[in-house]
């Protein structure tokens, strides 16, 4: 069988000055093919104006086991969210 | 609702007391309604049944193309025919989204399209149906893509990740494909009296194949209770059929069509409609590959396949030379 | 009625018509799902377009036939089209090189229509050199890609080439409404796109590997409608059939 072409993963990024976000993957045999693909098949709807691609087997990813330590620790850190501090309301918006 | 007889473990669900600690973690977390995403660890049957579960799915995407593109060139308007274009066009689009969930879990598209040509996977059996008249581009669209809505929107909350996700984006890109089988049997049914025919030959064929879509009786249904405690079946076949015919008859008569079912009534005590069971000796027929298209059907899949390669190697190699000359420079 | 202008904005809107449905004819059967869909976006910008032209035609004409009108109650004479994109899709590799080559004059001329005396044109040329824009760098791609891949690649696009060229120089005709058009500013002298237009494909075929046929020769007859390809009255046929068949039916 002939070789199949690679899988890229599709980052678009949307009207509203948002970041790219992940919306699929496709197949294309370069990258601006893949480009092309992607507009193609995830802004057949108007949903994008900026596409990234990028190849799967390049994305390095974290493991699942690392879940606990990678994420965990944060949790605890609640002084990062503006909610952990309670303001008088006559102090006013802040 | 494409994937149908979706061979399971073959067996009945695992007893808890049978499973190994990773098993009850795994099950545990699929009972918590967390999403398994494909580099966590998962049963081998749980990967295997999705495999065939969403390439089934998948493939019916891409063979569902067919009956329906079948009338892009004779679409009456201008507007008909894009509305038609781009919606066969989403087809294909749903298939490709499906193809790439199934690849996270370590298969290759070619590998899966390889082995729908070769017949060793199956396509839902209502695309081995003809569509005879225009009506039928309705019906598609308001029965088939009706049925099919049905379960899809509860397997936006399947326990996989990745299927999950495209699911979602195939119910949000979905929602105009049925009201636009709806309004062609709309203009049809209050048009000329070969329009009225149209429609209703339409529903005469189309009814029980939508209602075989469901798969088997539950009774008849050996698969079922492993997938839906791993929650890659979300309601049984007939808790679906039945929510399609209650739906889907009020609709038949605001139409002015009558569903070709003389034993079809509104039962007060169930509060549901009591409806005939479709010919399943027929469904296991057209599943061996005995339908009126399936023959037609997978060859055109071969043809494209076959008189496909040379342009995606044709790509690729010139995407490795020009990689190559980058690299020499 | 402004004849000149109707004759104009048919043959636009034939043009995009018949290759818009035979580009939809692929819908389910190329070679690979991307392209599929890809080949699905180009079909349905030339049948949008298509309403754009054939809309203004019979707003000009002024009798009450609408695009629709147009486009499946008239028989194969009064058709405009360019024999290059009645041609039959063959394979891939031709259906490609049709695309690449009329792609190629698109882009050009709506880019010179975006300067257009009348309004309505320019409106339509503003919307659809756009898609055109990228339809001309998806064909050209493709062509390169395929004219530089296998040995087979190669061979199958040299043999599309061949066999589509001697249909290019049609687009380039002059008669007496190409000659009234650019008069009144309407749209460019057609010749006058052969320059840039030559440029353009020259540059692609280098990449390509691919030689253009010496002969200059071409085949004409589609955009004065004298004679057609046996090939638009099967396209036709199959198109117009349910309008025809139920003539008091709406859809």
């Amino acid at each position: 069988m002939s070789k199949e072409w690679p899988l890229w993963e599709v980052f678009i990024r949307g009207q509203h000055g948002m970041s790219h976000r992940h919306v699929g993957s496709l197949h294309a045999p370069d990258a601006e093919m893949a480009i092309k693909n992607a507009r193609d098949v995830y802004t057949r709807r108007n949903e994008g104006v900026s596409i990234w691609v990028v190849e799967a087997r390049h994305i390095a990813a974290s493991s699942p086991s690392e879940k606990g330590p990678l994420y965990e620790p944060s949790e605890s850190k609640v002084y990062r969210h503006p909610t952990f501090f309670d303001i008088p309301d006559e102090a006013g918006h802040m | 609702m494409y994937a149908q007889m979706v061979k399971s473990t073959g067996q009945g669900v695992k007893p808890r007391e049978e499973m190994s600690e990773e098993e009850r973690h795994f099950q545990d977390r699929v009972d918590a309604g967390e999403k398994i995403e494909p580099k966590d660890w998962m049963p081998e049957g749980y990967r295997k049944t999705l495999i065939r579960q969403i390439a089934q799915h998948a493939h019916s995407e891409v063979v569902g193309q067919l009956p329906e593109g079948n009338w892009i060139t004779r679409a009456p308007t201008l507007e008909r025919k894009a509305i038609l274009l781009a919606k066969v066009q989403d087809e294909a689009g749903h298939g490709l989204y499906l193809y790439c969930a199934a690849e996270t879990l370590g298969v290759s598209r070619d590998d899966l399209t390889e082995a729908l040509l070769s017949g060793k996977m199956k396509y839902s059996s209502i695309f081995n149906y003809p569509t005879l008249n225009w009506a039928d581009i309705g019906a598609v669209g308001w029965l088939v893509d009706g049925a099919a809505i049905m379960n899809q929107v509860p397997l936006q909350r399947t326990s996989f990740g990745p299927y999950s996700r495209a699911m979602i984006r195939i119910c949000k890109e979905e929602s105009f494909h049925q009201r636009q089988g709806y309004d062609i049997m709309m203009k049809m049914a209050q048009g000329t009296p070969e329009q009225k025919r149209m429609a209703q030959e339409a529903i005469n064929r189309f009814w029980y194949p939508s209602l075989m879509m469901f798969g088997p009786s539950d009774k008849d249904s050996v698969h079922s209770a492993q997938s839906m405690a791993w929650k890659i079946k979300i309601n049984t076949n007939d808790e679906l059929r039945q929510k399609f015919v209650d739906q889907t008859v009020p609709q038949a008569e605001y139409l002015g069509l009558t569903v070709p079912d003389p034993d079809l009534k509104w039962n007060e005590e169930t509060g549901h409609y009591d409806f005939s069971e479709p010919d399943w000796a027929e469904f296991y027929e057209v599943l061996k590959g005995n339908g009126p298209c399936n023959t037609e059907r997978l060859e055109a899949r071969r043809k494209a396949w076959e008189d496909g390669a040379w342009v995606r190697d044709g790509l690729m190699a010139h995407a490795e030379k020009r990689a190559a000359r980058t690299a020499a420079q | 009625m402004d004849e000149a202008l109707f004759e104009f904005c048919l043959r636009m809107g034939d043009n995009t018509l018949v290759l818009g449905h035979r580009v939809s004819e692929w819908c389910g059967h190329a070679p690979v799902l991307e392209e599929d869909i890809a080949l699905a976006n180009t079909a349905l910008d030339l049948i949008g377009q298509t309403q754009f032209w054939l809309g203004l035609a019979g707003e000009v004409e002024g009798k009450g036939r609408d695009a629709d009108a147009l486009a499946f109650r008239r028989d194969a004479w009064d058709f405009r089209s360019v024999l290059l994109v009645e041609q039959p899709n063959g394979d891939f590799g031709q259906t490609i090189m049709r695309q690449f080559l009329f792609d190629a004059w698109q882009s050009i001329i709506l880019d010179r229509l975006k300067g257009s005396s009348d309004d309505r044109v320019k409106a339509i040329a503003e919307k659809a050199s756009k898609e055109v824009a990228y339809h001309f760098e998806r064909s050209r791609d493709t062509v390169v890609g395929l004219g530089d891949g296998t040995a087979e690649s190669h061979a199958r696009m040299q043999a599309a080439l061949d066999k589509l060229y001697p249909y290019v120089g049609e687009l380039f005709g002059a008669d007496a409404t190409d000659r009234e058009i650019a008069e009144r500013g309407i749209a460019p002298l057609p010749a006058d796109l052969r320059e840039a237009y030559d440029a353009l494909i020259a540059e692609a075929m280098v990449e390509a590997t691919l030689t253009l046929p010496d002969s200059r020769w071409t085949h004409t007859g589609g955009r004065d409608g004298s004679r057609h390809s046996e090939h638009l009255g099967h396209l036709l046929t199959e198109m117009q059939w349910l309008q025809r068949a139920y003539p008091d039916a709406r859809w």
